[in-house]
């Protein structure tokens, strides 16, 4: 088992004859990815690395049964992506795509309640279930099929973990890169509530940063109703203060934001919080 | 991106947001000539910095004649003013405002921004205006009031009404009020604002409400999308190495440790400086060299991070992925034969190929050292930069 996406899974790309779409797509046929087919406004007919390209998600939908999709379309056309594939009843939506407007996000994800779309990302890496399915720009071969489920906010710092714990042979259920921006698709608590229920992840590790209060939320939920094994890590305990953050944001999340609150509310919940980032494989194995 | 207090006041007086009368100077002789214009009997000269906490080190002056504006005036630009919120360089005053004053009953706080987890824009609102928010969210944050704004209905009398009667304003001024934050909401979401805030936003003694001050920051994401925006951009007011990293795409911050940092992926980069710091040393910057390095841009970060003359060792640190080790070495050894680096320089090399990187480094003409894991090389930056203090 894995979470999200597995061998079956049917992946359109959006943006799939551009020069991201073309490189990416190709890397994931070459790991087995099941990608069916692709969209290109005006490009509709065309046959792109072997496979159909449609002008609209709809058409692709309908004719592929594509049920996810990968998104690499510039910043200001990515909302209007990822409400497309929402229209077209894409039920797992993720979107590479760094840079879009907040005020964008916001409106999509208002737009998004009480639809049965899932969104990662965006800014992300995306999200593979090694040995079956990848969707995004991580690299292939650091990854290995195993038990520990990996979500994390940061790109680079979801490979670290990858590669730990492949080094230490547990391996990768499902690694979910959730993004880095402010407002976002799937939050920690979404991914922990599926690794929790899914019957091949037996340890889970966490990776977050700095900002916001998506960890201590994590945490909240974690010490009531996960009991898989979680190992946490987050960057930024030596950041400088106020570098990116507006002082109000600061009080509206009730001081909540620094590395140190976010450490000390997973640690509290019983989480390993490693205060290193080379310690999380290590962490995970002795866990276990 | 942030801009002048003039600029915001500028941008609330189109979304019909009182201000107070007044003008932005660049010299003394234009700063008497406004205040001669704006008739009154005295004005408040107020340096433009993009930084709070003016008042308390001397930015803001009340003048009682035009001579004391031109004086004030004078004394102010040219040069750099060093408050709570800047570093200890502080910031250059190229131009102050020069406003008539008012005679203020009580003084309020308003703000608008995105809350993030709320996924919302949020109303913050005090009746204890003057005072900076961290400070009263601290002491009393039950004076702190908040309200929602659901981005498909907008905002409601309702919304205004709430923060009326937490503030206690009256209702010959709930009028007022309504229309300072329709006007807000309206910028907001026009230039795509990640902040305004209004503090204080005064009470006058004849019943007005007046945005004193005026602070807005902007979403970097949606720039492109606002020339009018962007063109009020003051780069004088931005650290020049920030800049200076963004044409190559880097993303650079500057600290006051001796150990260069050069990595790819921002949290991987705060991860390295955590890291460092663990090991008993003091990172120099934060630099994210992003994901494609290609030796354009590692020459360039070389360039940003030698340029600081503290710096006694560098720490290159990469998690080769889809662009593979061996090719980032290849990148690492062309930056260092363009230009000079004389210090030691350990590099991390991990993912894909790192070990025909790693031996790439090895037995090189120049100080470089290729770590065999993150946290030997942690190690060995920290040992290289004690030993040249």
């Amino acid at each position: 088992m894995s979470i999200l996406i597995d061998k079956n899974t049917r992946v359109i790309c959006q943006g799939f004859t551009g020069k991201q779409g073309t490189f990416h797509s190709q890397q994931a046929l070459d790991y087995g990815t099941k990608l069916v087919g692709g969209v290109t406004p005006e490009r509709g007919g065309a046959t792109h690395l072997g496979l159909p390209v449609f002008n609209t998600v709809d058409d692709a939908v309908k004719n592929t049964g594509a049920t996810a999709t990968v998104i690499y379309v510039p910043p200001f056309f990515a909302a209007d992506a990822i409400l497309e594939a929402v229209d077209a009843g894409i039920e797992l939506i993720v979107c590479i795509t760094e840079g879009i407007p907040t005020l964008q996000m916001l409106r999509v994800k208002a737009a998004m309640q009480g639809t049965k779309s899932l969104l990662i990302g965006a800014n992300c890496p995306g999200i593979i279930t090694p040995d079956e399915c990848k969707i995004g720009i991580m690299p292939a071969s650091i990854h290995k099929s195993g038990v520990i489920g990996i979500v994390s906010r940061s790109g680079t710092l979801t490979y670290e973990s990858v590669h730990q714990t492949t080094q230490q042979a547990l391996g990768q259920s499902t690694c979910v890169g959730i993004g880095g921006d402010p407002i976002h698709g799937m939050n920690f608590i979404d991914v922990l509530r599926l690794f929790q229920a899914d019957s091949k992840t037996k340890g889970i590790v966490m990776v977050g940063e700095i900002g916001g209060s998506d960890e201590e939320a994590a945490a909240e939920y974690i010490k009531a109703h996960v009991t898989k094994p979680v190992v946490a890590y987050i960057a930024g305990q030596t950041a400088p203060a106020g570098k990116r953050m507006g002082h109000a944001g600061a009080i509206v999340t009730g001081g909540k934001g620094t590395a140190e609150s976010k450490m000390n509310a997973l640690r509290a919940a019983g989480v390993e919080v490693v205060n290193a980032l080379t310690s999380i494989g290590v962490a995970m194995q002795r866990c276990l | 991106m942030n801009i002048h207090e003039y600029q915001a006041k500028q941008l609330f007086q189109n979304y019909a947001i009182p201000i107070p009368e007044g003008r932005v100077a660049t010299t003394a002789i234009e700063a008497e000539k406004i205040s001669q214009e704006l008739t009154h009997e005295s004005w408040v000269v107020k340096a433009q910095i993009h930084a709070g906490g003016r008042g308390k080190v001397g930015g803001v002056k009340v003048a009682k004649t035009p001579d004391d504006v031109f004086t004030f005036t004078h004394e102010l630009l040219g040069t750099r003013l060093v408050t709570k919120q800047t570093d200890c360089v502080g910031l250059p005053i190229d131009s102050v405002l020069i406003e008539k004053t008012y005679p203020i009953k009580r003084e309020l706080y308003l703000s608008l921004l995105v809350e993030r987890s709320a996924e919302r824009l949020v109303f913050v609102a005090s009746a204890a205006g003057g005072m900076e928010i961290e400070t009263l969210a601290h002491e009393m944050p039950e004076q702190i009031i908040t309200v929602t704004i659901h981005p498909a209905t907008g905002l409601q009398a309702s919304h205004c009404r709430r923060i009326a009667f937490a503030l206690k304003i009256e209702r010959a001024q709930q009028t007022q009020l309504e229309t300072i934050m329709r006007g807000m909401v309206e910028l907001f979401l026009a230039k795509d604002a990640s902040q305004i805030e209004i503090n204080p936003l005064i009470e006058t003694e004849n019943g007005e409400l007046i945005a004193l001050d005026a602070k807005i920051n902007f979403d970097d994401n949606a720039l492109a999308l606002h020339s009018d925006i962007l063109a009020l951009r003051d780069v004088r007011q931005e650290e020049v190495k920030e800049n200076g990293a963004q044409q190559f795409g880097l993303n650079y911050i500057a600290l006051d440790g001796n150990i260069g940092c050069m990595v790819n992926g921002a949290g991987l980069a705060m991860a390295t400086m955590d890291l460092v710091k663990s090991k008993g040393g003091f990172p120099a910057n934060f630099l994210d060299v992003g994901g494609g390095t290609n030796v354009e841009k590692v020459c360039e970060a070389f360039k940003l991070i030698l340029a600081d003359g503290s710096v006694k060792a560098v720490l290159v640190n990469i998690f080769g992925g889809i662009v593979k080790c061996d090719v980032i070495a290849q990148g690492i050894l062309a930056a260092m034969a363009q230009i000079e680096v004389n210090v030691p320089v350990v590099v991390r090399l991990e993912g894909t190929n790192a070990e025909q990187g790693r031996v790439l480094l090895t037995d090189t003409n120049f100080k470089l050292y290729a770590a065999n894991d993150l946290n030997q090389a942690a190690e060995q930056v920290v040992a290289f930069a004690e030993a040249a203090e």
